[in-house]
């Protein structure tokens, strides 16, 4: 709550979705949102402002499935699922982040 | 298809974009709850969600936009938006979508017309590899390249050629066909068993002609086509197998060509363009081979693959001098004559020389569309200047240049949308009519549909005269850089009216009127020739009162020469027994009647002997009382008498223009002699009968031939005589074309033969009317044409001086308090509008001066820039545009002072 919000870049955002409805099958904007957050232990909040662009335009791309549904509670959402292209974009995705890290920390190791 | 789902979704909109909002409250709603089990009261939880969540109107923009095609949605819109202000003004939209509609509607009609004409290739596989194997040959000084193939030559041909696939011969013919109900006279066509083969299109029941069936002596076939075994069988598939009886011989039906299919008939060259009914196979006798066969049949090939025009050209030429050694033709005569290969393509032949009346008619139907397309811009600009408020205040509120030309230019192609779809109901329409009336010379007529081609090109014709006319208003208000002024929200309180303003509307009227004159001057020449072809005299007498109709009697039916003879001269005395006939004759061809029309070489005595063939001279052959039933005058000599017939005298009768260009005097030619050819039997002359058009009307009479009816002696020794057997007969009579009338003739006919079939049951009068069917059918479409550009002009004329009048209300109204005269306003209005008309009339006439030239090739009687027409053209639209600018002059003068002032 009080803590320092964190800025995700949009592109890390991509990689944290797939990467979460790949452990959980359907989930709904506001879930992944909170899976994020309590997961990361709080060092990472999703930024509601772009999440939802986000998943539409992961929508178009055919990486994810949405379908409406009802919740626990008895109200209505739209949940999101992974497709087998999502599968392997998360792949992709990984290992481009995987490199990024690596290229970062040689760099921030030089002295 | 992702992209499928965002093109959906531009026309749900409202949908998506509740849906996301769904989804975003639904987050909204589980935060609030997440903060309020925490402790936090349910109104300041929501409150907090909502700020924590950002921008909810741009996250569903963007997630909209996401979920859609931007521009397209945008587009969409604008359409929708269009709609709604043309359904708030459904006058202007009702007049600009039928003028649009009359003007795409025209164009598409003659486009679809063009289109089955001369862009859509044969129905036939690959109809560019079919040819005609015509002849070209020299007969004194005149080339013709339709001269036809005889028996031998095609068994020279089909033996020797190396560059056809297929080839074989065709000719259309008659034939009775009897067995059933009254005996009917069909149309044929007798082929060759290669013809249907070289055509590719296989039969829908049974099969093709084999080489058997063309064999002498074998069982006699016949095919059917799809039209009459419908007609005459129920289209009953039994029928294969069974026997037919025509021209009095059974025939087996071994098939049934497909409903599509058509023969290659040529369509101007005087053959009839009609399908035909039945295809029996040629069959060549042993003793018809002979060497000086006629020729009378036409050949038509499909070349080998990779094979040219030229190459079989060649391969022609080279297989001439084999048909001369094989069947022993005299190589003299035919070299004399330059005979040689002339092949064309069969796309060539049927469409004739329809071409260019076609292309012209196009561009009078652009015109037309051009017309059309000035007038909605005008009312176009009208309405944009009506709005130019609201434009501004679209301005100020932050609307691009950009923004505002796609809002003018969306409104611009709904229109032109609309009157697309009205245009193509239209020219369905019209077309309709055009098949039902059937104009004798178009050929492929029953082809002409609207297709896949004729489709795109309206909607193509739809946008481009949308973005045409669109432009102007867009131009005026919308280009890059222009500010808009705002105004006092009342409106201008200008006196007068900025000339720039005027002087684009009177531009757009100038153009309209002006090409208004152009089709109006067309019109006026087709007008003219139409009366001079009218006016001529044909050299007949009343034809509307001559009845005529074609009997054939057949070789089978009776086959004895002499008996025809005198069945034919008992049918004539049986006819002229009835009451109210005054005269009755036959011949093998009346005046104009030019589908069985023949030239023979006759030589003349006294004539200077030339190189080749005599001259071609058209024959007939006639009865004794031919000239007085048809009221053609005897200027020298006598007529035929049945003694002449029966007693198979050598004698003939000239027309005046024969006679007058051999022996000067058509006096002089009585008791002079001529022959067919140069070495058939001499013929005395012993009548001239006054010239008659028997090409039509707009050609000089020919010289004609009228040998006597009854057999005709054989042209060489042993040769076979002739017996015209095909004749059409003329009666005289108060009741010509009644059916009581018909059905007498028909009984007193079949008094003597109850066999013979009656075809081509006509008057005179219908005859002569189909020979100025070309002349008539581009006069009407002209006229139309003519008529719906007046009223579009007219359209325009009256919008200007109206729009005028509107504006200079204000004022009118002022000039009016101060004393001005009504009368002075009025005139001031009229005399504006016979400006704009007398400018336009000026540009008219210059342009129809280039213009009117193309049509030279259609006129009669009259040159291409005939004064009187273009001095009749200008005073009708002058007086047209006058009487267009009376209601909105008259309104003018009508104001009332003080309720204009008081206005505001």
């Amino acid at each position: 709550m009080a803590a320092a919000k964190n800025d995700i870049l949009q592109g890390t955002l991509t990689l944290l979705v797939l990467k979460t409805l790949a452990s959980n099958k359907r989930m709904h904007g506001y879930a992944i949102t909170t899976h994020v957050q309590i997961v990361s232990g709080d060092l990472l909040r999703v930024e509601e402002g772009s999440l939802y662009p986000a998943l539409h335009r992961m929508e178009q791309h055919g990486w994810l499935r949405a379908e409406w549904g009802v919740t626990e509670k008895n109200r209505e959402a739209r949940f999101y699922s992974l497709t087998a292209k999502g599968r392997k974009q998360l792949v992709d995705e990984e290992d481009s982040w995987a490199r990024f890290t690596e290229g970062v920390g040689r760099v921030l190791r030089y002295v | 298809m992702p992209w499928l789902r965002r093109l959906v979704n531009v026309f749900r909109s409202r949908r998506v974009d509740r849906d996301i909002q769904r989804e975003v409250d639904f987050h909204i709603n589980e935060r609030a709850d997440q903060l309020h089990t925490e402790g936090m009261p349910l109104a300041q939880a929501r409150e907090t969600a909502r700020r924590h969540f950002g921008n909810t109107l741009r996250i569903r923009e963007d997630s909209r936009r996401i979920n859609s095609i931007g521009w397209l949605e945008l587009l969409f819109q604008e359409f929708r938006f269009a709609m709604r202000v043309f359904r708030k003004s459904p006058a202007f939209a009702a007049t600009a979508v039928l003028t649009l509609g009359l003007g795409i509607g025209a164009t598409a009609a003659v486009f679809s017309v063009v289109d089955a004409v001369l862009i859509r290739p044969l129905p036939y596989p690959d109809p560019d590899r079919l040819i005609g194997i015509w002849h070209s040959a020299q007969f004194q000084a005149v080339t013709s390249r339709n001269v036809r193939l005889s028996s031998t030559m095609y068994l020279t041909y089909r033996e020797h050629n190396r560059t056809f696939a297929e080839f074989g011969l065709w000719r259309p013919g008659a034939a009775t066909v009897t067995g059933a109900g009254d005996p009917e006279q069909v149309r044929t066509i007798v082929v060759t068993h290669e013809t249907l083969p070289a055509l590719g299109v296989t039969p829908a029941i049974g099969r093709w002609f084999s080489a058997a069936d063309d064999r002498y002596g074998t069982n006699e076939t016949v095919m059917l086509t799809d039209g009459y075994w419908r007609r005459r069988f129920g289209g009953d598939a039994g029928i294969i197998g069974r026997a037919v009886t025509i021209d009095a011989r059974p025939r087996e039906v071994i098939g049934i060509m497909p409903r599509t299919f058509r023969f290659p008939i040529a369509g101007l060259a005087g053959v009839l363009n009609a399908d035909a009914d039945v295809i029996l196979p040629q069959r060549f006798e042993p003793a018809q081979l002979l060497p000086n066969d006629v020729h009378t049949y036409i050949g038509i090939a499909r070349l080998k693959p990779g094979v040219s025009l030229e190459q079989a050209t060649v391969d022609v030429a080279r297989m001439l001098p084999l048909w001369i050694a094989e069947r022993g033709t005299s190589s003299a005569v035919l070299t004399a004559a330059r005979f040689g290969p002339a092949l064309r393509r069969v796309k060539e032949d049927v469409v004739g020389d329809v071409g260019s009346v076609l292309w012209v008619l196009m561009g009078t139907i652009g015109l037309v569309l051009l017309i059309a397309c000035a007038n909605v811009a005008n009312l176009l600009l009208v309405r944009a200047e009506g709005r130019r408020q609201e434009l501004t205040v679209r301005a100020a509120l932050g609307a691009g240049w950009r923004h505002i030309a796609r809002h003018l230019l969306a409104e611009s192609v709904v229109l032109g949308v609309a009157g697309g779809a009205l245009g193509l109901g239209l020219a369905y329409a019209g077309l309709q009519l055009l098949i039902a009336i059937g104009p004798v010379n178009v050929p492929r007529l029953s082809e002409i549909s609207i297709d896949g081609r004729v489709l795109a090109f309206t909607l193509g014709m739809s946008v481009a005269s949308a973005v045409l006319f669109g432009l102007i208003p867009a131009l005026k208000f919308a280009r890059p850089g222009r500010n808009m002024a705002l105004g006092t929200v009342s409106g201008s309180r200008n006196i007068g009216d900025s000339p720039t303003r005027q002087r684009t509307q009177h531009a757009l009227v100038i153009v309209q009127v002006g090409l208004a004159v152009v089709l109006l001057v067309a019109s006026g020449l087709m007008i003219r020739t139409f009366l001079a072809l009218r006016n001529v005299e044909p050299g007949f007498a009343v034809p509307s009162q001559v009845q005529t109709m074609r009997l054939s009697i057949s070789q089978p039916e009776v086959p004895d020469p002499e008996r025809v003879v005198r069945m034919q001269q008992d049918i004539l005395n049986g006819l002229a027994g009835l009451p109210s006939v005054a005269a009755v004759s036959f011949a093998t061809a009346l005046p104009m009647e030019s589908e069985f029309e023949t030239s023979m070489a006759v030589t003349a005595e006294g004539e200077p002997v030339t190189q080749g063939i005599p001259p071609m001279r058209r024959s007939k052959n006639v009865a004794p009382g031919f000239f007085a039933t048809l009221g053609i005058r005897l200027i020298a000599g006598r007529d035929f008498t049945w003694t002449d017939v029966v007693d198979r005298r050598p004698v003939v009768i000239l027309s005046a223009s024969m006679a007058r260009d051999v022996w000067g005097d058509p006096a002089a030619a009585i008791g002079k002699r001529v022959r067919v050819g140069r070495g058939g039997p001499w013929n005395e002359v012993i009548g001239v009968a006054g010239d008659i058009h028997d090409s039509g009307v707009d050609q000089a009479p020919p010289a004609i031939v009228y040998w006597r009816a009854g057999i005709q002696g054989a042209l060489s020794a042993n040769g076979p005589t002739f017996t015209p057997r095909d004749v059409t007969f003329a009666i005289r009579s108060s009741r010509t074309g009644t059916e009581a009338f018909i059905r007498q003739l028909a009984q007193a006919i079949w008094a003597t033969n109850p066999n013979l079939p009656l075809a081509r049951v006509q008057t005179m009068g219908e005859i002569y009317d189909r020979s100025m069917a070309r002349a008539s059918f581009a006069l009407v479409m002209l006229a139309i044409a003519g008529v719906m550009a007046l009223t579009l002009g007219m359209v325009g004329v009256y919008g200007v001086i109206s729009y005028a009048v509107s504006r200079r209300r204000r004022e009118i109204g002022v000039r009016l308090a101060l004393g001005a005269a009504r009368t002075g306003i009025l005139r001031q209005f009229l005399r504006q509008s016979i400006r704009v008309s007398a400018v336009a009339c000026l540009c008219g006439v210059v342009l129809s001066l280039a213009v009117t030239r193309v049509l030279s090739g259609l006129l009669y009687g009259v040159s291409p820039v005939d004064t009187t027409t273009m001095a009749g053209v200008v005073v009708v639209v002058l007086l047209v545009a006058t009487l267009a600018a009376m209601i909105p002059a008259t309104r003018a003068a009508l104001i009332q002072p003080m309720r204009t002032l008081r206005e505001e």
